[in-house]
């Protein structure tokens, strides 16, 4: 079966360099330059893959992205494998192996093959329909579907690439390197724009650089000729950066698009060795030229998807660009003139060419004459019916087109072959166009979609804008570039062209076989498996919507995207339904064009990258303790400090009982703090509070509310007047960046006449807060020079101190009930003021506790959490604390809403405690609160919002909001769980030491 | 993506900013005064209109300023931008 189909030496290739590489475990050779497609087709080797439903042998249909059937494995016994790579696009190495995928256990013996058989029976939402009944049984059928379908398998070890993002900034982008892309790119720089061109491909020049066509001349050479000294000038262009092997993956608003530059896929394992792999570029241009070309279209007819049919343009460029024979006896089929010159590059090589089967009647282009003169068979208006030859093309079978094209006549021809390139015309590559955001529109007399409009920012040029003859592409390009450059004249506006018009045209979606459509199978998108017949039938069903029919056939939904069939599966909708196709629009065009990896998507933004953590200055302290870390927003902040094998509960009911009774210590650093100076500040506070605050003296503190404009709880924190217009305010951890911007926005917007700053400080400060009835002794030893009495130094109040040289912030207040001071030191200095604390709390047994401790300990107090026992639908007066409301101030933040009917209602949620009967079970956080047990359905009154067993009280204890719950103390109400009723009595908020005793004990 | 030119700092990325919704809603001086139905007009309704829509916006990552922008939300492009308690421009 092996044999070597090189038939020329290619300039493209290195015919010294020998590569071998393996496919499906076999050991073939190749060539620099070759991609895995050519390679194989060189070793004659054209079954690929199996498709994704019925299991049918596929092949190479092209040479490039668009590729829909060769996907294949790389490094398919590794851990690091990568599904579903264009055979097309990988260029081989020393090294490489693939193999194919979705077959088992072989590509040439593929048990789901029987699918192919199964075939009437798996119709378009085959599955939606089929696995609906028994609703029950859709698990068990998933298990087996999930199994049986799926395009390759993952990776499953970690990536060991590196990824790498770029910024760039440019005048000009060019996206496309063929003969527009590059004029457009060279007149672009030349005119001093900062330019950057991309090409997916390894090589520049896209099809013209392999272009020997004699009817299409510049200045009398071959184009290709032309267009390699263009290029060759490239080099000594300043502000031109080209970059090869680089798709651009997204287009989006503001001529913002990314692209994925692929470094190290083509190199050997030793070459890739520490080098960046991709790297996503993410491109600002100020202005975009869409170089992008065309995409080749297939013809869809009955069984066009054997191994050995081919798409024309790719038989033509295996043969020119790679020196390969797709097949010793080719056949080609089409609707225009592209075929031609695919027969005769290929006639002048040497290779076979049996006949090109042509569906239109006639054509006067100068080409056919030459087909004619080189002895080509040609067919004119005829079809090909069918096609036999299971892993390869073996014969086509064809009949004479009716002349309305709907049908066929006469007697049946069988040609035998073993390629057939298959050639249906043109499809604009406008994905990025419209990922843009702009339009297209349906040229009748062509059957294409075309770009609307260029713009002042981006315009389509070449076969993308729907130019396909050499001099009108040459012509349209340089006048676009005039205008969109501003530029007088071009540097090739008067080069000499030679080019052979295409006359004759004859379109038709769905070619007709003698076999009714629906015993045949004309295959649109070859990845799914979707057929013409697929498309006819969700007609029928109803579906009408091109976007419906998409999902329902699965067509166009392949890796490729369906950038083959899509225009047809258009057209035969449009036939079946008796729409215009300019009517009927297309599906929208996402991206990626061409699919990304996850690592060039994510970058550098991996591992501890991937999200940043906050850690205190107390940090080292606290691992070095072994403390356990718990995540509140990005910061990392200790939990709990186990003891030995102490469980989470042991270490923090120890912690809480040590801190009431005689000392503990916590790391409030992360408390939101924000600097608030100015003449204006106490009317601002004022203002953002719903308390008062003008009359509060220098040096005291006061714990503070503030409200959305809509009367909800929105965060809390004490704040400190350190001077006649200086304050210093704290928040919640969480709430910190959002309070900050809430300020600044009420500030800037609303009452710009304020004389006021806020600066963010919470990185600045690191807090240690001491607590318990020894604080004030541990504190004494540390500053035995500051008079701690509760004259001197009551509670709200603060002191600034020095302690070994270090200005620290003393503020005693209490988020325990305890004795409390929060030292506040500089943040470098935050560790040894901890440490010192520790030191001195030493003879007291002082405990460090964590934030469940701290949580556990408030809870007791009854002190609120805004996020835990608030949900953005609580009022201060839901939350029992009306004493924080000022009555006096004309206004504050959310003041009005507090008086709307809706937060005026009596039976609103309000915060309650919660005392179990049992008082050993503790309640689970978030629990449902009912009030009746037999009552069906049964109201939901609440919830529960904080939980915990006491251990200072030795009896579980909870928050919970309760509809009407003011009204209810002392009442019994249910908490229903899975497995048993929990009776609960409504309780005050406050359960430990509700005279407020401590705090001055 | 959209590229947006802050007027204290020139042109940078979406990413730096945040959307404020709706410009030109005045917080009323007297909301004491406002009846139920006019306190909810300020609080709750805006206009989310297909077309050119004034937008507040704020250089959250960079200069932290608030600052007004007319976008047409149908296509996304920015007629102007122009600094708070200006004007905003004729249509």
């Amino acid at each position: 079966m092996t044999k070597n189909l090189r038939v020329k030496s290619s300039e493209f290739i290195d015919e010294t360099s020998r590569i071998s590489f393996k496919f499906d475990g076999k050991t073939y050779y190749g060539f620099k330059g070759d991609t895995l497609a050519s390679a194989l087709l060189a070793n004659n080797v054209h079954l690929i893959g199996r498709s994704f439903k019925y299991h049918r042998p596929r092949g190479i249909m092209t040479s490039g992205s668009e590729e829909p059937n060769a996907i294949v494995q790389i490094n398919p016994n590794s851990n690091i494998t990568e599904p579903n790579a264009r055979a097309t696009e990988i260029e081989i190495y020393e090294g490489l192996e693939a193999s194919s995928q979705n077959c088992w256990p072989s590509v040439n013996f593929d048990i789901g093959g029987i699918n192919n058989f199964l075939s009437p029976f798996l119709p378009a939402g085959f599955y939606y329909k089929t696995f609906m009944w028994p609703k029950s049984f859709w698990e068990k059928y998933e298990f087996f579907i999930r199994h049986s379908a799926g395009l390759g398998k993952s990776p499953t070890t970690k990536d060991p690439d590196i990824y790498d993002h770029r910024n760039i900034h440019c005048d000009v982008l060019v996206v496309g390197a063929g003969i527009s892309g590059i004029l457009a790119a060279k007149n672009a720089a030349k005119n001093n724009y900062k330019t950057l061109l991309l090409d997916e491909k390894n090589e520049l020049g896209g099809s013209t650089i392999f272009e020997t066509n004699e009817n299409k001349k510049i200045n009398n050479t071959f184009s290709s000729e032309w267009l390699k000294k263009e290029i060759s000038e490239l080099k000594n262009i300043k502000n031109l950066e080209i970059k090869t092997r680089t798709s651009v993956a997204a287009y989006h608003q503001y001529n913002y698009l990314l692209a994925r530059e692929n470094l190290t896929d083509h190199l050997e394992k030793k070459d890739k060795k520490n080098k960046i792999r991709q790297r996503l570029l993410k491109i600002r241009a100020k202005k975009v030229i869409l170089a992008t070309g065309a995409l080749e279209r297939p013809l869809v007819f009955n069984n066009n998807d054997r191994p050995g049919i081919m798409l024309s343009s790719a038989v033509k460029k295996y043969s020119d660009f790679y020196g390969v024979a797709c097949g010793v006896k080719n056949i080609f089929f089409t609707n225009n003139d592209t075929a031609y010159e695919s027969a005769l590059s290929l006639h002048n090589k040497g290779i076979k060419v049996a006949a090109i089967i042509d569906i239109r009647e006639n054509s006067d282009a100068k080409i056919i004459k030459k087909t004619n003169d080189a002895g080509i068979k040609i067919y004119w208006s005829h079809t090909i019916v069918d096609t036999s030859g299971y892993k390869r093309l073996s014969d086509v079978s064809i009949m004479k087109l009716s002349n309305d094209g709907m049908s066929v006549t006469g007697s049946k021809t069988s040609i035998s072959c073993d390629c057939l390139g298959i050639a249906g015309g043109w499809t604009p590559a406008v994905h990025l166009y419209t990922q843009s955001g702009n339009k297209l529109t349906f040229d009748e007399d062509r059957n294409v979609f075309v770009p609307k409009a260029d713009n002042s920012a981006q315009i389509c040029v070449g076969s993308c804008g729907g130019d396909f003859e050499l001099d009108e592409i040459i012509k349209n390009l340089s006048n676009k570039l005039k205008n969109f450059l501003n530029i007088s004249q071009t540097d090739f506006e008067d080069i000499s062209l030679e080019n052979d018009k295409e006359t004759s045209k004859r379109n038709i979606w769905l070619l007709p076989s003698d076999k009714p459509t629906g015993k045949t199978k004309p295959f649109v998108d070859y990845q799914n498996d979707a057929t013409a017949k697929d498309i006819k039938l969700a007609l029928r069903e109803g579906f009408r919507s091109i976007e419906h029919v998409k999902r329902y056939t699965t067509t166009g939904m392949g890796t490729d995207q369906g950038k083959l069939g899509n225009m047809h599966a258009l057209g035969i909708i449009a036939d079946t339904a008796g729409v215009k196709m300019g009517e009927l629009g297309t599906t929208t065009f996402r991206p990626p064009y061409t699919p990304l990896t996850f690592g060039t998507i994510v970058g550098r933004n991996v591992g501890e990258f991937f999200d940043t953590f906050r850690r205190t200055p107390m940090n080292d302290w606290h691992i070095k303790n072994k403390a356990e870390f718990e995540n509140v927003g990005q910061w990392k902040r200790a939990w709990y400090y186990p003891i030995n094998d102490e469980t989470m509960h042991q270490a923090v009911q120890r912690e809480s009982k040590a801190a009431r009774k005689s000392a503990g210590i916590l790391d409030a650093s992360t408390l939101g703090k924000i600097d608030i100076q100015g003449s204006d500040a106490s009317e601002f506070l004022n203002r953002v509070y719903t308390n008062a605050w003008s009359k509060l003296a220098i040096g005291k503190c006061r714990y503070g509310l503030m409200l959305n404009e809509d009367g909800m709880v929105f965060d809390d924190g004490v704040t400190t007047r350190l001077g006649e217009n200086h304050y210093i305010m704290t928040t919640t951890t969480g709430g910190a960046a959002n309070v900050l911007s809430k300020l600044e926005d009420y500030l800037q917007t609303e009452w710009p006449e304020l004389d006021l700053y806020l600066t963010s400080v919470t990185d600045h400060f690191a807090t240690a807060s001491l607590c318990g009835p020894n604080s004030k002794k541990i504190l004494n030893k540390i500053i035995p020079e500051l008079d701690l009495s509760d004259e001197n130094f009551p509670h709200m109040s603060f002191k600034e101190v020095t302690i070994d040289k270090i200005k620290c912030r003393i503020m005693r207040i209490s988020f325990t009930g305890e004795q409390s001071y929060e030292i506040n030191a500089p943040a470098s200095f935050g560790e040894a003021i901890w440490e010192k604390c520790i030191e001195a709390g030493k003879e007291f047994d002082i405990t460090p506790y964590g934030t469940e401790t701290m949580h556990l300990l408030r809870a007791e107090k009854g002190f609120i959490i805004v996020g835990q026992d608030t949900d953005g639908t609580m009022t201060p007066i839901d939350l029992q604390m009306d004493w924080i409301v000022s009555k006096k101030k004309y206004d504050f933040i959310g003041k009005r809403s507090l008086y709307r009917s809706d937060t005026m209602k009596e039976n609103r949620k309000q915060l309650v405690g919660l005392l179990t009967e049992d008082p050993n079970i503790v309640l689970e956080e978030g629990a449902q609160i009912v009030s009746e047990l037999n009552q069906k359905p049964v109201e939901m009154l609440g919830h529960v919002t904080s939980s915990y067993f006491s251990p200072n009280l030795n009896k579980s204890i909870a928050l919970a909001v309760v509809r009407d719950g003011k009204n209810m103390r002392g009442k019994k109400l249910f908490i229903p769980m899975e497995n048993k009723n929990i009776s609960v009595t409504v309780s005050s908020t406050i359960f430990f030491d509700e005279e407020n005793k401590r705090i001055n004990a | 993506m959209f590229l947006i030119n802050c007027p204290y700092c020139g042109e940078r990325d979406q990413q730096e900013f945040k959307a404020g919704g709706e410009a030109h809603i005045e917080r009323p001086k007297q909301p004491t005064e406002l009846s139920d139905d006019q306190w909810a007009e300020y609080l709750f309704m805006r206009k989310n209109i297909k077309g050119v829509q004034f937008e507040r916006w704020n250089h959250a990552h960079g200069c932290r300023k608030w600052f007004n922008m007319a976008r047409d939300t149908s296509n996304d492009e920015i007629k102007a931008i122009y600094k708070m308690g200006e004007k905003p421009p004729p249509q």
